[in-house]
């Protein structure tokens, strides 16, 4: 379910960095973004270390929320490609299954055509790690697995109080 | 809903300011914002109009420290207030683990008020929530206006559930943290049933 609790481990953040490290070099892409429909930010790759990540992902989901909101105005599911051309540098945002968003930063050193052939794959590989991500999370969900049930009062209290 | 990062060892909530236009939900994060270490902060994002109303939302990250040795990230979102950018509050209430409504004080506002609060059921609803269930925390803003209705008249007509509730003058801070600090206490006992 979409709407469930989401818990990424080591192996699978290891998993997605691998298939974005990859579409980094195929596409020559300058960053790649992968964000949670919800406005988290789950894994980045390239060289745009430094730039606000956190608005970058809470923006790229607005984004995607609102043309989901457009498209079924007009009949469709959702767009699941968006392009944005800069004067420098252009954004491509798709849409991962039914949970990521996948965000490719690119100038000049690459073009829309590679980008789209190289994302295309890449997607196949990241929908079924979340798939498998999904189905994990669901199933700690109902678990003691997490190490929250042992969350007490008093931890939340101190919280506020550092 | 939340997300649990094991890899950077992080808890990302989000948190929904929901109300009628004009309450005081921007005012509450920039409050928030202006207050907060900047090491625990991140940009405040305002989607608005030229005339300073939100469009789409306000946003505003936030670091609360660490619980078990996971940092606590809380991303606080607006909604729109104004009623005909219904499309827009019902997209922000995706994913959504506690909601502050906040509450215009004012005698005349009290129908926008319980119009907003319907609206707030309805939307979580639709998204699949069950409304009595999300954490959420009741701010009654504006207190220090010389037209606000008594509390108790409030109290009765939005929080017949008595849930967590705070007099807030949100322009000069008044009940602002509290506010915050309740619901984030509501969404982290939740995660704690859910962990079980």
């Amino acid at each position: 379910m979409l709407d469930s609790q989401l818990v990424m481990y080591d192996e699978d953040h290891r998993r997605i960095l691998a298939v974005i490290r990859k579409l980094v070099q195929s596409a020559h892409a300058k960053g790649i973004f992968v964000v949670d429909r919800n406005g988290q930010l789950m894994a980045e790759a390239g060289e745009m270390r430094g730039i606000d990540t956190t608005s970058l992902a809470s923006l790229a989901a607005g984004n995607i929320a609102a043309s989901g909101g457009l498209a079924k105005i007009i009949g469709e599911d959702e767009f699941p490609v968006h392009f944005h051309q800069g004067r420098r540098d252009s954004l491509h945002i798709s849409t991962v299954g039914r949970r990521a968003i996948l965000l490719v930063v690119f100038d000049e050193r690459s073009s829309l055509g590679l980008v789209r052939l190289r994302v295309r794959k890449a997607q196949t590989e990241l929908a079924r790690i979340f798939e498998e991500i999904e189905k994990k999370s669901e199933r700690a969900g109902g678990s003691a697995e997490t190490p929250f049930a042992e969350i007490t009062d008093e931890d939340i209290d101190n919280l506020f109080n550092s | 809903m939340s997300f649990i990062n094991y890899s950077a060892r992080e808890i990302n909530c989000k948190i929904v300011y929901y109300g009628p236009g004009l309450c005081g939900k921007t005012t509450n994060l920039q409050y928030v914002y202006n207050k907060t270490n900047p090491d625990l902060k991140g940009k405040m994002i305002s989607l608005a109009t030229e005339t300073e109303r939100t469009l789409f939302f306000d946003f505003l990250p936030l670091a609360l420290g660490e619980i078990r040795g996971f940092k606590t990230r809380f991303h606080l979102y607006t909604v729109p207030g104004q009623v005909f950018y219904d499309a827009s509050r019902k997209l922000i209430l995706k994913g959504v683990d506690g909601v502050v409504f906040v509450a215009d004080s004012q005698v005349e506002r009290m129908d926008a008020n319980l119009e907003s609060a319907d609206n707030l059921r309805a939307n979580l609803r639709e998204q699949g929530f069950d409304p009595d269930r999300i954490p959420t925390v009741i701010q009654y803003n504006k207190r220090d206006l010389p037209n606000a209705a008594p509390l108790e008249e409030m109290r009765r007509l939005l929080n017949p559930r008595g849930l967590p509730e705070f007099e807030a003058c949100a322009t000069v801070g008044k009940g602002v943290f509290e506010t915050l600090k309740a619901v984030a206490k509501g969404v982290l006992a939740d995660l704690r049933t859910m962990g079980r």
